[in-house]
């Protein structure tokens, strides 16, 4: 079974390669895209033998995982996990991500960082909540952390995504799309690392103000 | 005739011959030469004659003419914006397919 990980990096070169190393122990097959990244981000990543997908322009969040996901199958994966470039995950939560895809329990699963008691930092474990009700209220589908970066899919439900969105408001758009395409879906635990590196690079109050506008043009946009 | 009403009757004189020659040269379809002609006539019509704009406004219970002008523009004006944010939206996501076309092409 070919097993990918993608991880979408701009101007991640504090970080890209320890990620890369920590995944390496578990997963070989690597694709980092390099969402037009100003630094040594590509660099880093292929010294690290990770194969480099590179945007001519920074396209955002939305732009840089469905070309990750496109490369992937390209490359004939059977599993595709995404996996944020900031650190913040822990790639000792990679098999049990597999998991349930590889005992065909679920098409999608999404690692939740809500479901076991993480140190995440008060105002940001309400940007999250907010950003379950918005998905629920627009899309009619929940999920205990919609803004999760730890996903994994297998083939079927990572070639039928169809993602438009170009920046964060991608997290809540696969959740749509899971719903829209009837995937099982099944969330499981994980921990998630805080530091001021990895904050900086979530959204702040009025980055989740744009999200959720862009959302509700989501919503009502024409096909 | 009141020195503004002139101003605004010239622009709209330079505004049609604007649109008739678009159409002339093909840039503008005859449905929005149309659209864009009912639209400045109804500007001069209130231009020459702004009290049509009071009949309006009692028919919609709004008690001035140009509050009921201006509360139409204001409807409009969002519309417009609305209508070019999604078309941005289009624009943007565009952009990102060419974007990754061009990536993942340039790995084969």
């Amino acid at each position: 079974m070919k097993i990918f990980v993608v991880i979408p990096a701009y101007n991640e070169a504090k970080t890209i390669v320890q990620v890369i190393q920590d995944i390496k122990k578990h997963i070989q097959n690597i694709i980092v895209v390099d969402d037009g990244s100003k630094d040594r981000t590509a660099q880093l990543a292929k010294e690290q033998k990770a194969i480099v997908y590179s945007h001519l322009i920074n396209r955002g969040l939305g732009g840089a995982l469905a070309t990750g996901i496109k490369a992937a199958l390209n490359h004939e994966a059977d599993i595709i996990l995404t996996f944020d470039a900031d650190g913040q995950h822990q790639a000792e939560d990679i098999p049990k991500m597999i998991k349930p895809i590889v005992n065909s329990e679920a098409d999608v699963v999404i690692g939740s960082r809500m479901l076991e008691n993480n140190k995440m930092p008060w105002h940001r474990k309400m940007a999250v909540k907010i950003g379950n009700l918005i998905t629920r209220f627009l899309f009619g589908a929940y999920t205990s952390d919609s803004q999760s970066g730890l996903r994994a899919f297998n083939k079927k439900a990572a070639s039928s995504l169809r993602l438009v969105t170009n920046k964060m408001e991608v997290s809540s758009e696969i959740i749509k799309e899971i719903k829209r395409q009837n995937l099982r879906l099944k969330e499981i635990p994980i921990k998630a690392i805080y530091t001021d590196y990895s904050l900086s690079k979530g959204q702040n109050f009025f980055v989740g103000l744009k999200t959720a506008i862009k959302l509700l043009i989501l919503r009502f946009r024409l096909k | 005739m009141l020195p503004i009403q002139i101003i605004i009757l010239l622009f709209l004189v330079f505004a049609v011959l604007k649109t008739v020659s678009g159409f002339k040269k093909g840039r503008v379809k005859i449905k929005e030469l149309i659209s864009w002609f009912v639209l400045w006539t109804g500007v001069a019509v209130i231009t020459i004659l702004p009290q049509t704009t009071t009949f309006f406004a009692h028919m919609l219970g709004v008690g001035q003419g140009a509050d009921l002008v201006i509360y139409l523009s204001i409807i409009v004006l969002f519309y417009i914006i609305f209508r070019i944010y999604m078309k941005l939206e289009k624009i943007e996501s565009d952009i990102t397919r060419i974007v990754r076309e061009i990536t993942l092409k340039s790995k084969r």
